[in-house]
């Protein structure tokens, strides 16, 4: 090499001047990574180290309108596993189903949950009994993983009392995971599946807190708390409803075991729904946590179908409750007054073409004014008011009350009841030439093209009970919403009142609902039934006093046969509504 | 100078650095074995303290040994440490991260010493005898072949464990000592330009503007003309034949290459190391997560922390300042050995110097480069800090012979970091 002390300092010079450069090229390096970047990989570390486990929240508890609860939360637990892949997760609950039973179809659940959240544990008891909790609290130590906590569980101290408005909660579906509304939600959640829970879930569902547990690089727990501060779940505000808990109870005691049917009592000013039952029932609280399958087969074979809601799903004819909608639009169109008569006596019926239609008082009801009609029911006077009214004129007056229409109801599924718009619908169907004039005949009894929910007669009753105007049902309180359907003059508004409270008199077709003391109004009905020609769906649809009416109730009893027997239910409501209104004015006032 | 004073004229700057490095390295060593999950790497720090006992009894010997001892001990013991790489060839073992490469001398079972370590230093020594033997530095190509020579030797024995890491310290000890020795930049970049040429292989463009760049290059330096014609040749060859080599890799070769060239191509697989290392360096910021606090280091989300990483640790936990620290103690270390070098008494004894400065130039670059994935993961050890015996008494035993170089050159007195 050359030596010389020249050379070897200017090689010096050049390896200081090289170890520099690359020294400060490394530190800016580093400085990049540490200083500028720094967020982000501070970021990525606490991901690394951190599991979210999820605090479930409690849903908004539900009150009824003296603040008794209709759904609250108690404590339950959920036990979850956090792991860092499906087979070790699969490994797990393997080991599991050793200490505790667990179904192949329990694992794929797990499984298919992990899949969809895989930095959330997977649920494997969203509802753990309390056995199978301190069973595997015993065995915490050999599952590290395993996420033991409180879940707080919905519960409906009324159960099927409530169901037929509440509804139920359970875990959300694949199905509902991938729909727009429900991207928020993640597999595992509660979400309301009917009734109220599933009309307000925005509402009702509680705000999801976190609890952070540290994880090594395999992902396996190493330290349970204190990674980083909880965050606390937080409930939503309470729901306040419209509901009359004691009525509610009251209404569905009435209903039993035996009888199937449907019944609605409402503020008529207001809309709000004072009670909604139908009957049979379920019991809500059995669906929590995962729904017995056992249970789930008997609720779907049972030919009553009591997960039907016969209130807002079940259209039936409306029957002869729909004859004040009749009058309603010939006292409006001015056709007949409250004391008219019509030219034809009912002898028990009437010829119309070739085909002669029954009054369903086979002895007749000899010659009537309307109001009298109204009291009886005379399916004769209402033929021929209807071939006065006309079809055109009877389709355009049933919408203009809102026949076509779902009743507006705060619940999730109402059925759009069936009425024709115009007589348009007749041709589509039969064909132009399928068909004649006597469906008006049919129309103005409320039979033929006509089904109505429980919940829209009751609506369109409302409207006879005030001024005219309809009140949209409402079961949470908000903002009465009414619309004015009925545009008749006080004193015919008044003279139908007085006809109807003379249907509940001994002089009417519902003498054996009389309240003591109070005018209760309404009509009755016997719808024909056309799954089985014997039984005959029964209706009541009224409000009272009718002087002053501070409640209105429709009861629809499937297979009831006579218009009576609901009239009795819906005496009894109305008598224990305003008793009890009476009462709580009494003690207000001391 | 007698003998008691040449005793007392210990180059202190450097010794007080290499100690300071040193128990910096313990220190993130013990860090290292702090971890919420039980590692291989829990109370190591007690025996690398132990190794360091050693190494520093080993300087000490090494710093009163003659430097012309050393000198006449070149030949025997390049040669044993040559024949200690063929018997490790067949009784070697792996073990770590790096298990698949057989550098472990390992007789009866026990793994007895990594022979690669040792050759680093015999491999400096035996560069620096032949670099130092003629008075001019090689010229052309031919000329190289001697100190070609040494280092071939070695590095085929290494390449065959196959340690991609310490070859490339092998090249990169050559390429330092060939500069030091006076040989030409210019010739370097000559005698580097078929590896240049392979690297920039793929890309055309990039190949193509080399290769006019090798032509200028060539035609500056006036190589004789077989040479320069070979040259031209050997990188227009590898060029063409790159496609070729690069499908000769076995699978998990190229993967391991395209994995340093992207890291997130394999995030759970290959690219995890790196990332979890950049990720660790990171967040460490700039006062890092505290001295044993490293959540990366503590989930034991980085691999090899004690060894291979360990500098991935420093970074998160003592952050961009601990950083600074620890690489500005190595410049230190590496300008004062140059200094040594500079003012060595005779050639053998500045090359050796210089040889030892490359060396633990190209480990820092390469392990510390592989952290922030500036370079490819070759296993390469962090010297004083990466936890092992082998390397600690290696550096240790560099130490002490520059030591001794110090004190017998020129202007050898304790003083100042006079860098």
């Amino acid at each position: 090499m050359s030596f010389h002390p020249n050379d070897i300092s200017r090689r010096a010079r050049g390896a200081g001047a090289g170890l520099a450069v690359i020294f400060v090229a490394l530190l800016a390096a580093f400085f990049r990574t540490q200083v500028l970047r720094n967020t982000q990989y501070a970021l990525q570390s606490e991901e690394n180290r951190l599991r979210e486990v999820p605090l479930p929240a409690g849903r908004g508890i539900i009150y009824d309108r003296a603040g008794q609860i209709i759904a609250e939360n108690v404590p339950g637990y959920s036990v979850s596993l956090l792991s860092p892949t499906a087979d070790s997760l699969r490994a797990s609950l393997s080991r599991l189903s050793g200490i505790v039973q667990l179904a192949p179809e329990q694992i794929e659940a797990s499984v298919r949950r992990y899949r969809r959240a895989p930095n959330r544990p997977a649920v494997i008891f969203a509802d753990a009994p309390f056995d199978v909790v301190s069973v595997l609290e015993e065995h915490r130590i050999d599952f590290p993983d395993l996420v033991i906590q409180s879940a707080p569980k919905r519960y409906y101290p009324d159960g099927q009392v409530v169901a037929s408005f509440v509804g139920y909660v359970g875990e959300i579906t694949e199905a509902e995971l991938l729909r727009k509304e429900f991207e928020v939600y993640k597999a595992g959640q509660q979400i309301g599946k009917g009734g109220l829970e599933r009309e307000y879930e925005s509402k009702l569902r509680g705000q999801e807190g976190m609890r952070f547990v540290e994880v090594d690089a395999r992902g396996r727990v190493v330290r349970d708390a204190g990674a980083r501060a909880d965050l606390a779940p937080k409930a939503p505000e309470p729901l306040y409803t419209n509901i009359d808990l004691d009525l509610q109870r009251y209404a569905a005691s009435l209903f039993g075991d035996s009888i199937q049917g449907a019944v609605i009592a409402m503020e008529p000013r207001t809309g709000g729904v004072l009670a909604l039952y139908s009957a049979p029932s379920y019991d809500p609280n059995r669906f929590i946590g995962g729904i017995p399958q056992e249970y789930w087969r008997q609720l779907n074979t049972d030919p009553r179908r009591p997960l039907y809601n016969k209130v807002i799903q079940g259209k039936y004819p409306p029957a002869s409750t729909f004859k004040l909608a009749t009058s309603a639009i010939a006292l409006n169109r001015g056709i007949v007054g409250l004391d008219d008569h019509m030219p034809v006596s009912c002898t028990g019926g009437y010829q119309y073409g070739s085909r002669y239609f029954r009054c369903w008082e086979k002895k007749g009801h000899g010659n009537l004014s309307l109001a009298r009609a109204i009291e009886l029911s005379c399916d004769v006077y209402f033929y021929q008011l209807g071939l006065k009214i006309g079809l055109k004129n009877l389709l355009a007056g049933g919408i203009s009350l809102g026949f076509d229409k779902r009743s507006g109801i705060d619940l999730p599924n109402e059925q759009r009841p069936t009425f024709p718009a115009t007589a348009e619908y007749y041709d589509k169907r039969y064909g132009p030439r399928g068909w004649s004039n006597a469906v008006v005949l049919n129309l103005s009894i409320g039979q033929g093209e006509n089904d109505q929910t429980v919940v829209n007669m009751a609506k369109f009753y409302s409207a006879l009970a005030t001024d005219g105007y309809a009140a949209t049902p409402e079961i949470v309180r908000s903002n009465p919403e009414r619309t004015r359907v009925l545009d008749l003059s006080p004193p015919q508004m008044a003279g139908l009142r007085v006809a109807m409270a003379g249907v509940v008199s001994g002089r009417g077709t519902a003498g054996s609902a009389v309240i003591q003391g109070v005018v209760l109004a309404g009509k009755t009905g016997t719808a024909q039934n056309a799954q089985n020609r014997n039984l005959d769906h029964a209706w009541f649809v009224g409000f009272a006093p009718a002087e002053e009416p501070k409640i209105v109730v429709a009861v629809f009893l499937e297979f009831g046969e006579h218009g009576y027997l609901a009239a009795r239910i819906a005496s009894k409501i109305v008598s224990r509504h305003l008793k009890a209104a009476t009462t709580e004015l009494i003690q207000t006032e001391g | 100078m007698s003998a008691l004073n040449r005793r007392i004229v210990a180059d202190y700057p450097l010794v007080v650095i290499a100690l300071l490095l040193s128990l910096y390295g313990i220190a993130m060593v013990y860090s290292a074995g702090e971890t919420d999950v039980r590692t291989v790497a829990a109370g190591v720090w007690k025996s690398q303290l132990v190794w360091l006992t050693l190494g520093v009894s080993v300087a000490l010997i090494a710093s009163r040994s003659s430097v012309r001892l050393l000198e006449w001990l070149t030949w025997p013991v390049y040669a044993g440490s040559l024949a200690l790489l063929v018997v490790t060839l067949f009784f070697g073992s792996g073990a770590g991260t790096a298990a698949s490469v057989k550098g472990w001398l390992t007789i009866g079972g026990i793994r007895l010493g990594q022979p690669a370590e040792l050759a680093k230093v015999t491999v400096v020594l035996m560069l620096a005898k032949v670099l130092s033997a003629n008075r001019n530095p090689p010229k052309s190509l031919l000329d190289l072949w001697r100190p070609a020579l040494v280092v071939a030797a070695p590095w085929l024995l290494i390449m065959a464990q196959p340690d991609l890491g310490t070859g490339i310290a092998f090249i990169g000890i050559f390429f330092g000592m060939l500069f030091w020795s006076g040989v030409s930049p210019l010739l370097l970049i000559l005698v580097a330009s078929p590896a240049i040429s392979l690297i920039l292989a793929f890309s055309s463009w990039y190949w193509a503007a080399w290769f006019c760049l090798l032509i200028a290059l060539v035609i500056l330096y006036k190589p004789y003309i077989t040479e320069g014609v070979s040259l031209v040749m050997a990188n227009l060859g590898i060029g063409v034949m790159a496609p070729t080599l690069w499908e000769s890799l076995a699978p998990y070769q190229q993967h391991r290459l395209l994995v340093f060239l992207n890291p997130s191509i394999d995030i759970r697989g290959a690219g995890w190391h790196v990332i979890q290392s950049q990720v660790a360096i990171g967040s460490g910021g700039f006062f890092g997560k505290g001295f044993t606090l490293g959540s990366q280091k503590r989930l034991a989300f980085l691999p090899a922390q004690h060894t291979d990483f360990i500098f991935a640790v420093l970074g998160e936990e003592m952050g961009f300042i601990g950083v600074t620290l620890a690489l500005t103690l190595f410049l230190f270390l590496l300008l004062r050995t140059v200094k040594v070098a500079e003012r060595a008494n005779d050639s053998f004894s500045s090359m050796v110097a210089v040889g030892f400065a490359t060396g633990w130039l190209v480990h820092i670059l390469v392990n510390v480069g592989m952290t922030l994935n500036l370079m490819p993961i070759t296993g390469i050890p962090l010297p004083f800090f990466s936890y092992g015996g082998s390397f600690m008494l290696a550096s240790w035993l560099a130490v002490g012979i520059v030591l001794r170089i110090s004190s017998e050159g020129r202007g050898g007195r304790p003083g100042t970091l006079g860098i």
